[in-house]
C-alpha cells in the first residue's frame, strides 16, 4: 500500500512454476488480512473441488499497520479447510507480518500443485521455486534449521514448514512459523503437503519512507504508551496465556480428561506459575510488539542411557498445556512437555492433537474402540501411550489412524462415541467450558474458533444471569469488530488498546483516512464475505450438533440445557438471517 | 557525551522496538532494514539474542577511513555523519571493526547518531547510553 493507491498481491501458480503481481486499488476499502483474503477466497476458490485439490488457493494477508505498528504482528490464512470442508482461517505472529510487509506484498495468493517436493523463496524480486526433495520427510525443527542455513535474510525473513503431518496430509497438520508459532488451526498444513510444498520463506527487505513523521511517531507512541507497561498488558508477559490453568480450573471451566470434569486435580502442577517456576528459560516477542508473550520453556530429562541429561527448547501457552494436560489427564510439566516435543516435530496441532486423543481414550475404555485400532495403550496420565499415538497420527499405520487422520468428527462418525467426541462446528473444542457463551460463540464463529467472537468472555463477565438477546448481539458484534481487528492486522491481545478511535487514528496518521463508523462498516463487510463463501461451500447452521458431554458436564457457569442452546441457536440464526440479508 | 552500550543482552526479548525507532526518528522510514542497531539471534529462535551496535569508538576507524570528511570523530564517541559529503564509496563499512556498518539501498552507509531512541524505547532496559570510558 505504501508503493501507490492500490495493494499488491503476489499470485503463484505451483503447477506451472510462474508467479505474477497484481495491482489492486479495489481492495483498498477492505483495510487488508482476513478482509483482502476473504475476497481473494470468493475470487480464487474452486467451489465443486475437494479442500485438498491442488486448485483450492491458500491465501496470505497482511494489513496497514502490519510491521509499522505495536502488536501488529500477525499474518492471516485463509483457504478451505480439510478438517470442516469450509471456512478455513488461521493466524500466526512472530516474524512473518513484517516479512511479508518489506517484501512488498498485502496478500499472497498460492495454487496448484509442484511436480516434485518444492519450497518457496518469497522476496522484493518475486518468487523462487525451490527443490524440496532433501527436505521431505525431515521434522518441522530441522526443516527450519536447514532453511536458515540455505535462504539469506536473517532478521528479516520469516520461515514456514510443514512437518511429516502435512504431507501426510492428515487434517490435523498445522504450518510452523518461526519455531514457535504456528498457523495450527483447521488443517492448513495438509493444504500445503497437498501441494508439494514443503516451505515458504518471506525475507522483506524493501523501505519506505514516513511521508508524514510527526503524525504517525505521535500515533506510533500513543499506542505504544498504552501496551508499555500497563497491567493490562502485563499479564501476557509475566505468567502468559497459562495463567488461565487456574483461572479457569477455579471455575470448573477447565476441560478435564475429555471433559468428565471442569476441574483439573492437578491444575497447580501443570499451571503457568508452576510452568514458569520450573522451566521458564526466556520470553520472546513477535516483531514488533514490546509486550513479548512468547514462553520459552526447558523440557530437561534424563538421558535415554543414564549418561546426564539432554534438553530442547519449546514454547508454552495455555491452549497446548490445556489440551495435552488436563484433556489427557498429564499431570506434570515433564509429560505435557514429551508430548507437545513430537507433536511439534511431526507439525500438528496441538489442540486438536489432545482433544482427538481424550475421545480415543474414552473411546477404548468404553470399548468403542480397541487396542487393535489404537495400537498403543491409551490411558488419561500416562504420556507414553499418547507420544507413540501422536507418531501414528502424524504417519498412519493403520484405517483407525488414517480415520483419526480426517479429524474427530470424522472418526466419530465411523467408530462412534460421537456424544463425547469434542467438536464444535466439525472443529476440535478451546479449552473454555464456561458456558453458553463459549459453547454457542465456538459453533457459529465463522472458523468454529473461541476466537471468532469472544463468546467464552461474555461468560466470565456475565456468569449464568445473561439475556438471551444480549448474548446474540454480543456475539455478532465482536465477530464484526475482530474482523476489523485481524483485517488490519493486530494481535488479539491488543484489542483493548486497538479500539475503533485508536485504529482509526493510527489508520489516519498513515494516509488512510477513516473513522470507527467507516471501520465498523468494513468489519460487517467482511463478515458477508465469509459467510458468502462458508454459503457456496454448503455450510448453513441447520446441521448443527452439539455432543451430550456438553450438557452433562457442568460449566464454568452452570449446567447447560440443550433446550435453552436450541433457543439461543435459534435466535442467533434469525440475527444472522438479518445481518446477511437473506435467509440462513 | 554519552554512546550506546548493550547493558543487558539477557532481557533481550527480540520485539525489534530498537530498530523501529531508528529507522522510524533517525532514518525517517518504516522498515527495520534502515535502521543502525541490529537485533539478531545467533542462529534461529532457539539461540540467544545479540545486539550490533556502534562501539562508539574515541578514535574512530571508519571516520579515519572516510575520504571526503562525511564521516567525522564525534566528541565522546562514535562519528557524525555528513550526507552531503558522502561520496557512497563503502570504504568505511570495511573499515568498521565491528562491522556494524551497512549500505541502505541508496548506497549510503547507515550510521548510528549516538541518539539514544533506541535506548530510550526498549522495554526491558537492555540498552542504555553511558559515558565512554576509552581505550
Amino acid at each position: 500500500m505504501f508503493e501507490g493507491d492500490f495493494l499488491r498481491v503476489l499470485n503463484i501458480d505451483l503447477s506451472a512454476g510462474t508467479f505474477c503481481v497484481t495491482e489492486r486499488p479495489d481492495l483498498k476499502p477492505l483495510l487488508g488480512g482476513v478482509g483482502i483474503a476473504a475476497k481473494l477466497m470468493l475470487e480464487t476458490a474452486a467451489w465443486d473441488k475437494a479442500p485438498l485439490d491442488p486448485e483450492q488457493p491458500v491465501i496470505f494477508a497482511v494489513g496497514p499497520l502490519s510491521g509499522i505498528f505495536p502488536l501488529a504482528t500477525k499474518v492471516a490464512a485463509v483457504f478451505r479447510s480439510p478438517l470442516t470442508g469450509e471456512w478455513g482461517e488461521s493466524y500466526a505472529g512472530l516474524r512473518g507480518a513484517l516479512a511479508m510487509r518489506f517484501a512488498g506484498y498485502d496478500a499472497v495468493v498460492i495454487k496448484g500443485r509442484a511436480a516434485r517436493p518444492a519450497y518457496l523463496r518469497i522476496d522484493r524480486n518475486g518468487v523462487l521455486f525451490r527443490d524440496a526433495r532433501g527436505l521431505w520427510g525431515l521434522d518441522v525443527e530441522e526443516t527450519g534449521r536447514l532453511l536458515r542455513e540455505f535462504e539469506p535474510g536473517r532478521g528479516h525473513r520469516s520461515t514456514w514448514r510443514i512437518g511429516p503431518a502435512g504431507e501426510n496430509l492428515v487434517y490435523l497438520a498445522g504450518v510452523n512459523v518461526d519455531t514457535f508459532r504456528h498457523f495450527g488451526r483447521l488443517g492448513l498444513g495438509a493444504v500445503f503437503g497437498s501441494k508439494n510444498l514443503k516451505a515458504v520463506v518471506v525475507d522483506g527487505t524493501k523501505t519506505y519512507p514516513i511521508r508524514d513523521p510527526k503524525a504517525y511517531n505521535a500515533a506510533y507512541e500513543a499506542v505504544y504508551r498504552e501496551v508499555v507497561g500497563k497491567p493490562r498488558m502485563a499479564k501476557y508477559h509475566q505468567i502468559g496465556t497459562a495463567e488461565n490453568v487456574m483461572r479457569l480450573n477455579e471455575t470448573g471451566s477447565l476441560p478435564t480428561m475429555n471433559l468428565q470434569a471442569g476441574r483439573f486435580s492437578a491444575a497447580r502442577e501443570i499451571s503457568g506459575e508452576t510452568f514458569g517456576e520450573k522451566s521458564l528459560t526466556r520470553i520472546l516477542a513477535c516483531t514488533g510488539c514490546p509486550v513479548g508473550c512468547i514462553h520459552i520453556g526447558i523440557h530437561r530429562r534424563r538421558h535415554p542411557e543414564g549418561f546426564g541429561y539432554v534438553s530442547s527448547s519449546l514454547a508454552y501457552d495455555y491452549e497446548p498445556i490445556y489440551s495435552l494436560g488436563p484433556m489427557l489427564g498429564l499431570d506434570s510439566t515433564d509429560k505435557i512437555y514429551a508430548l507437545l516435543a513430537v507433536i511439534e516435530a511431526m507439525g500438528l496441532d496441538a489442540i486438536s492433537t489432545g482433544v482427538t486423543l481424550a475421545w480415543a481414550t474414552e473411546a477404548l475404555k468404553r470399548g468403542v474402540i480397541g487396542e487393535k485400532e489404537t495400537l498403543s495403550p491409551l490411558e488419561f496420565g500416562e504420556e507414553k501411550g499418547y507420544v507413540t499415538a501422536v507418531r501414528h497420527l502424524a504417519s498412519p499405520p493403520n484405517a483407525f489412524y488414517r480415520d483419526l487422520a480426517k479429524g474427530l468428527a470424522h472418526a466419530a462418525s465411523r467408530y462412534g462415541g460421537e456424544d463425547f467426541a469434542l467438536t464444535l462446528g466439525g472443529h476440535e473444542m478451546a479449552g473454555y467450558h464456561t458456558g453458553y457463551g463459549f459453547l454457542l460463540g465456538h459453533t457459529v464463529g465463522a472458523r468454529h474458533s473461541h476466537l471468532c467472537n469472544g463468546g467464552y468472555l461474555f461468560d466470565m463477565k456475565h456468569g449464568a444471569d445473561f439475556d438471551d438477546a444480549a448474548l446474540i448481539e454480543y456475539l455478532i458484534a465482536e465477530e464484526e469488530w475482530r474482523n476489523v481487528l485481524n483485517s488490519l492486522v493486530v494481535c488479539l491481545f491488543a484489542r483493548g488498546v486497538y479500539t475503533p478511535e485508536a485504529s482509526a487514528r493510527a489508520l489516519g496518521s498513515i494516509g488512510i483516512p477513516t473513522t470507527p463508523e467507516e471501520l465498523n462498516a468494513a468489519g460487517r463487510k467482511v463478515f458477508r464475505l465469509k459467510w458468502e463463501v462458508k454459503r457456496k461451500l454448503d455450510y448453513s447452521l441447520d446441521s448443527v450438533r452439539i455432543p451430550k458431554r456438553y450438557f452433562e458436564t457442568p460449566s464454568g457457569t452452570g449446567r447447560l440445557e440443550p433446550e435453552r442452546f436450541e433457543r439461543l441457536l435459534q435466535l442467533y440464526r434469525k440475527r444472522l438471517a438479518e445481518e446477511l440479508g437473506g435467509s440462513q | 557525551m554519552k554512546v550506546l552500550r548493550v547493558r543487558d543482552i539477557d532481557r533481550c526479548i527480540g520485539c525489534y522496538s530498537c530498530m523501529l525507532a531508528c529507522a522510524r526518528l533517525v532514518f525517517r522510514s518504516h522498515s527495520v532494514v534502515k535502521s543502525a542497531i541490529l537485533v539478531r539471534t545467533r542462529g534461529g529462535l532457539q539461540s540467544k539474542w545479540g545486539a550490533d551496535i556502534c562501539r562508539g569508538c574515541l578514535d574512530a576507524p571508519c571516520a579515519e577511513a572516510c575520504n571526503t570528511g562525511a564521516l567525522v570523530q564525534r566528541p565522546g564517541g562514535g562519528v557524525i555523519f555528513k550526507k552531503g559529503k558522502c561520496s557512497k564509496c563503502g570504504e568505511c563499512t570495511a573499515a568498521c571493526i565491528v562491522r556494524v556498518i551497512r549500505l541502505d539501498d541508496d548506497g549510503y552507509p547507515i550510521i548510528c547518531a549516538q541518539c539514544g531512541q533506541c535506548a530510550r524505547i526498549c522495554p526491558q532496559e537492555v540498552l542504555a547510553m553511558e559515558e565512554q570510558k576509552g581505550v
